[in-house]
């Protein structure tokens, strides 16, 4: 795992180590640094196993997990009914499990229900099926707003649903965590699993987005 | 506690900021903060209610200025002192002042520990449950300055009971003491208008997952005080 390439194409993204660059160091990195250095010299953590739980959740598990996950229930309609009955379990199958996914519940949408997640009071999220969260899932605006205001957060996703179109918010204020199965979009009938999961979004899966057809 | 980090409902936040193609981590610091805080948690002093209940007193203002990674460090820096693995002195100093009592997780041994399968839930048959789908229930009026999750904007509210999730640890109990309090946990449906009046959704609803000490019948005589 590197981090000597980092990509400088928006202005908060910074190596924070002294290089080339000659940056100074925030106050918050020489914290973070001093705080690692203090644990480590009590014996309490092993750098190893940060940079082992680093890669893991930076390149190992990722909303792909659950975009295979929504695919096989496109395609296979005794997997889609495991799915909605026992969510763990079915996505077990598929060697999904673990920390902040031990117990799912997934949510279909249907031409007449659309569900969204969010979690109002920190930041619960389906580890295992989706990775960590975004910034705005976890940020004031998204947290404050998805339950008051559930469309108009739709509408700057670029989803705008009809009036008959029931919205459900789902907040995560327990240890159970959510993923939406989106709708199958139309035209899609010739593809492959695979295909099928290429298609489906992280947002989609939080249910701030919809599953648009291939051009 | 009646804290900032409840947000659900408030205005004046401005819109949703989505980066596209987000990295997982913006900067070094945040991979550490985010390691830290997981490799710590792995030493079993504290339960992972208590660690939210840590997060949340960061002062309001602080944590409406500083970003997600900013209060996972200010609350583990917070246990690493309450719960006695590091000393306040050595927190200040960022020295260490002798061992600590605690062996660290090996990276060997991460594999093993992110993949419990049973981390919340509880045996069913250690609670009976009070409700069931269709029941209609009210949430109590609680303002406990401890941790709950049940968020302001569902207190005193009518729901229905959309379905009995099991029995789980309830959240309250463990953040306060640490006892795993076998109670039921139940996704509760809210219509919009029960929760923001006329200006909720005609046709929308938020459900809630609520521990069975949230709730009453919505027809309990002995609630206290009338319903406005």
């Amino acid at each position: 795992m590197s981090d000597h390439h980092h990509h400088h194409d928006h202005d908060h993204e910074h190596d924070d180590r002294p290089g080339p660059h000659g940056a100074p160091l925030t106050d918050v990195q020489l914290r973070v640094r001093a705080l690692e250095s203090l644990l480590v010299d009590k014996g309490l953590v092993d750098p190893k196993t940060l940079d082992e739980l680093i890669d893991t959740y930076e390149t190992k598990v990722g909303p792909r997990n659950g975009a295979r996950v929504v695919a096989k229930a496109w395609v296979d309609p005794a997997f889609k009914q495991r799915l909605l009955a026992d969510s763990t379990s079915a996505i077990a199958e598929l060697g999904y499990i673990g920390r902040q996914g031990e117990d799912m519940v997934v949510l279909e949408n249907t031409p007449k229900v659309h569900n969204m997640v969010v979690c109002t009071l920190c930041s619960c999220y389906p580890w295992p099926v989706l990775g960590l969260p975004p910034v705005w899932y976890k940020s004031g605006p998204y947290r404050a707003r998805a339950v008051i205001d559930p469309r108009g957060v739709l509408r700057e996703f670029g989803v705008d649903l009809p009036d008959d179109v029931e919205v459900r918010v789902w907040d995560s204020t327990a240890e159970l965590r959510y993923l939406v199965l989106p709708q199958r979009p139309p035209g899609t009938d010739a593809m492959s699993e695979a295909e099928l999961a290429d298609l489906v979004t992280r947002d989609a899966m939080i249910g701030v987005a919809q599953v648009k057809r291939p051009r | 506690m009646n804290g900032i980090h409840d947000l659900g409902g408030m205005h004046g936040l401005g819109p949703v900021d989505a980066e596209p193609n987000e990295p997982v981590f913006h900067h070094e610091w945040e991979r550490r903060v985010f390691a830290l805080t997981m490799a710590a948690g792995f030493l079993g002093r504290w339960n992972i209610d208590m660690g939210r209940y840590a997060r949340e007193q960061m002062p309001p203002a602080e944590y409406l200025a500083t970003t997600y990674y900013d209060h996972w460090l200010f609350g583990l820096e917070r246990l690493l002192v309450d719960k006695g693995l590091v000393t306040a002195r050595e927190l200040a100093t960022m020295r260490a002042q002798g061992p600590g009592a605690l062996k660290a997780l090996s990276p060997a041994d991460v594999p093993r520990a992110l993949r419990n399968r049973r981390a919340a839930r509880m045996d069913d048959e250690l609670a009976a449950p009070r409700f069931k789908a269709g029941n209609r229930v009210r949430t109590k009026n609680l303002n406990p300055t401890t941790h709950t999750r049940l968020p302001r904007y569902a207190r005193d509210k009518v729901g229905a009971i959309d379905r009995d999730h099991g029995v789980f640890i309830f959240a309250d109990a463990h953040a306060a003491t640490g006892e795993k309090v076998p109670q039921h946990c139940y996704s509760v449906r809210f219509e919009a208008a029960e929760l923001w009046g006329p200006d909720g959704g005609r046709r929308d609803a938020v459900y809630v997952d609520c521990f069975e000490p949230y709730l009453e019948p919505a027809d309990d005589a002995s609630r206290n005080g009338p319903r406005r």
